[in-house]
């Protein structure tokens, strides 16, 4: 008997605090696996959102920083710009990066910062227990829209893909999914593309956009959450590279 | 079959998406919790007279779905070579000559008890 | 560059701040400050420094965060409002214990205000603006050269007690054009950043945070910053005085408000005026022990400031209510006259003004 699958090195060997069923303890996985394929470990830093990940530095076993709700875009400018030969990537989810982080989000991917963004999309404010973020569905009941989300006082969910794609600086951008495990290897790819990218050299910003299950915020067991990423989120969120 | 999982029960939540992930319906969750309170996920009982195995193909796709990667995946070294002369529960004999490299030699189920 | 020249304070500062080995300088435009972000943007180039104009103060002060997390000496300038929105920033650095240097242009306020120089700023400086028990080392030069001067101070304070160091020029340092020695001075003994961030390659990794939430652990991050405090306003108080033994009225101002007061008091005294002054250079740590043993003879102190009255608080913690401290100030980026501070300083002999009631 040969092992085929193990944990890998950089991911640390510890619990998590993640919910049963959370997309983050994945999505560690495949970027930590990504930095033992690269052989990287050495020279990356990451940077750790406010939300749920927070405390990713406890679980990947690389140089990380935790920064201010949605300013690692602009942190990320300050550590490549005087480290260009670090591999810096960021970790966000989308109240991080889509609402308070908007214009640092932005502004990288418009200077083309050569950094790697992750940003886990999970259609609402988990670690703050259910609110509405900008990449909330239409008809969704979270806590501040106990109602379900509308159009016309919420404003429609927020692609930030779509948005980012337009700009020149932006090199790479796809949107991936972690609702089965062939969504999950195909993830892997994505992330792994995105990391080559900057380990190369290229001039610009990569983005993967991962649709990520949150049973907890959506109040779902995992099975239905994953259900509701694969239905309803890829509705939303059409799956596919947008750019590069 | 050929292949074979290990999990961290302990460290297992019980969020069930292996088992839903796994094409041999060979993942179950227990009825007895772990020291945290889950009820976690562990490889169901062989099929398999007289082996550990399960019906488990090595195809990791539990470990790939696991949020906390506590799946570790083995698999026969010999994978992809037949196996010689299986019995199953059912009665079944997978008999499988390794010299014979036809397909028709690969497989034939005699019935009864064997 | 050792020689004389003519340059204004905005140029000046970041020329020294070049000298005194600045690798990053990130910065957004704002008045009075432009010409800092202009030079930078030329200047840190030719070195082959890191120059980045950023979208908004709030990253410029997220992107000196990143650069000094990984070991490197990194500035922002900007003025008054902009600094409002530093704060966060500001907070953020000093949980993690980042080494930062700031500097602050001040202009009139509050809110958009005016482009007028002002000392509005001082509680925000010293009381920090941003969140939690944490304070800022505050420089106050008053001229050209000791703006220049400051960088090199603040930059190795910064780094060797891992501290965020404010500079306080205002809109008529940063543009007035001083004749000024610019050179590269010799750094302080430093201690080596094993903390930063450099690639855990051969090592643990290292972890740059602010957030604790095991119980007991931030309070004890807490406590070592305030003994790191503590040693600070031990070890690197900064003032001038002039004629306090003999003087019966003390007039205590930074900045560009010393520079009136200086031409006051040497009128004051021409008049045979019992008149001398402290000058803080250093606003955190405040010289307390100086003014509180000037306070131990009789004398009055008059505080005068471009704002409505924000060091005149600390003199009075320091003074602690042994003698009378008054005021006297001008807000909104107006400027006070040297005629007004000597017509203050005459006010304050006559017998009515001094009688004590313990009220100021």
């Amino acid at each position: 008997m040969k092992t085929v699958f193990k944990r890998t090195k950089t991911l640390k060997d510890c619990p998590t605090h993640y919910c049963p069923g959370c997309g983050h303890g994945i999505a560690h996985r495949l970027i930590a696996e990504t930095i033992d394929e690269l052989g990287i470990r050495g020279r990356t830093i990451g940077i750790a959102p406010v939300g749920c990940a927070v405390l990713a530095y406890d679980y990947l076993d690389v140089d990380m920083i935790e920064v201010a709700h949605g300013r690692a875009p602009a942190v990320a400018t300050g550590i490549k710009r005087t480290n260009p030969d670090m591999i810096i990537f960021s970790y966000q989810g989308d109240g991080d990066l889509a609402s308070i982080g908007a214009a640092e989000i932005l502004h990288a991917a418009h200077r083309g910062e050569q950094i790697t963004v992750i940003f886990i999309n999970n259609a609402v404010y988990g670690m703050t227990s259910g609110q509405m973020a900008p990449t909330t569905l239409l008809g969704q009941i979270t806590t501040t829209t106990p109602l379900g989300r509308e159009a016309d006082s919420h404003g429609h969910p927020l692609q930030v893909s779509e948005l980012l794609a337009v700009l020149p600086g932006a090199i790479y951008i796809e949107r991936c999914s972690l609702h089965n495990a062939a969504q999950v290897r195909k993830t892997k790819k994505v992330i792994r593309h995105a990391f080559e990218l900057q380990v190369a050299g290229a001039k610009g910003l990569s983005l993967v956009e991962v649709l990520s299950p949150c049973p907890a915020g959506w109040r779902m067991t995992p099975t239905e959450a994953v259900k509701w990423v694969e239905n309803e989120m890829t509705k939303a969120f059409p799956l596919g590279r947008l750019k590069g | 079959m050929a292949g074979k999982i290990i999990i961290d029960t302990e460290r297992c939540k019980g969020c069930g998406l292996c088992v839903v992930s796994c094409p041999q319906n060979s993942i179950v969750i227990s009825e007895k919790s772990n020291k945290n309170g889950y009820f976690p996920a562990q490889p169901v009982p062989s099929v398999v007279e007289g082996t550990n195995n399960t019906d488990c193909t090595g195809c990791a796709m539990c470990a790939v779905i696991c949020p906390e990667a506590i799946i570790e995946v083995q698999c026969d070294d010999n994978i992809g070579t037949p196996l010689p002369n299986k019995k199953l529960k059912n009665g079944n004999i997978l008999a499988i000559e390794p010299e014979k490299k036809s397909k028709a030699d690969l497989l034939s189920l005699k019935g009864g008890t064997g | 560059m050792n020689e004389r020249v003519l340059m204004c304070g905005n140029e000046a500062l970041a020329e020294a701040s070049i000298l005194a080995g600045v690798d990053a300088y990130f910065g957004y435009p704002i008045t009075p400050q432009n010409e800092i972000p202009a030079y930078m943007a030329r200047r840190m180039p030719e070195e082959g420094r890191v120059f980045v104009q950023s979208e908004s103060e709030l990253a410029a002060i997220n992107m000196v965060f990143g650069a000094s997390a990984t070991g490197k000496r990194a500035m922002t300038t900007s003025s008054s409002p902009g600094i409002s929105l530093m704060q966060e920033g500001i907070s953020y650095l000093a949980g993690a214990q980042l080494p930062a240097v700031i500097v602050n242009v001040m202009r009139g306020g509050p809110g958009l205000g005016n482009i007028a120089p002002s000392q509005a700023d001082y509680f925000q400086a010293t009381r920090g603006g941003g969140h939690g028990d944490y304070r800022t080392i505050t420089l106050a030069p008053s001229s050209v050269q000791e703006l220049a001067d400051s960088m090199s101070l603040a930059f190795d304070l910064a780094d060797e007690y891992r501290m965020q160091v404010m500079v306080l020029a205002d809109g008529i340092l940063g543009q007035m054009m001083e004749p000024v020695v610019l050179e590269t001075k010799p750094r302080r003994k430093l201690p080596p950043k094993d903390w930063a961030l450099t690639g855990a390659e051969g090592r643990e990794q290292n972890i740059v945070r602010s957030l604790w939430l095991k119980e007991g652990v931030l309070e004890e991050l807490n406590n070592k910053l305030q003994a790191r405090y503590r040693q600070i306003e031990k070890d690197e108080v900064l003032c001038e005085q002039y004629e306090v033994e003999t003087a019966e009225i003390v007039v205590i101002a930074y900045g560009v408000a010393a520079r009136i007061v200086r031409s006051a008091v040497d009128k004051a005294r021409e008049e045979g005026i019992k008149v001398g002054w402290i000058r803080p250079i250093t606003l955190w740590p405040f010289p307390t022990e100086q003014i509180s043993r000037a306070a131990d003879e009789l004398r009055i102190f008059l505080t005068v400031e471009m704002n409505c009255g924000q060091m005149l608080e600390d003199v009075k913690l320091a003074v602690a209510g042994k003698a009378p401290v008054l005021f006297y100030g001008r807000a909104g980026g107006s400027i006070p006259t040297v005629e007004q501070v000597l017509e203050k300083i005459k006010q304050l002999t006559t017998k009515k003004s001094v009688q004590w009631t313990g009220k100021s």
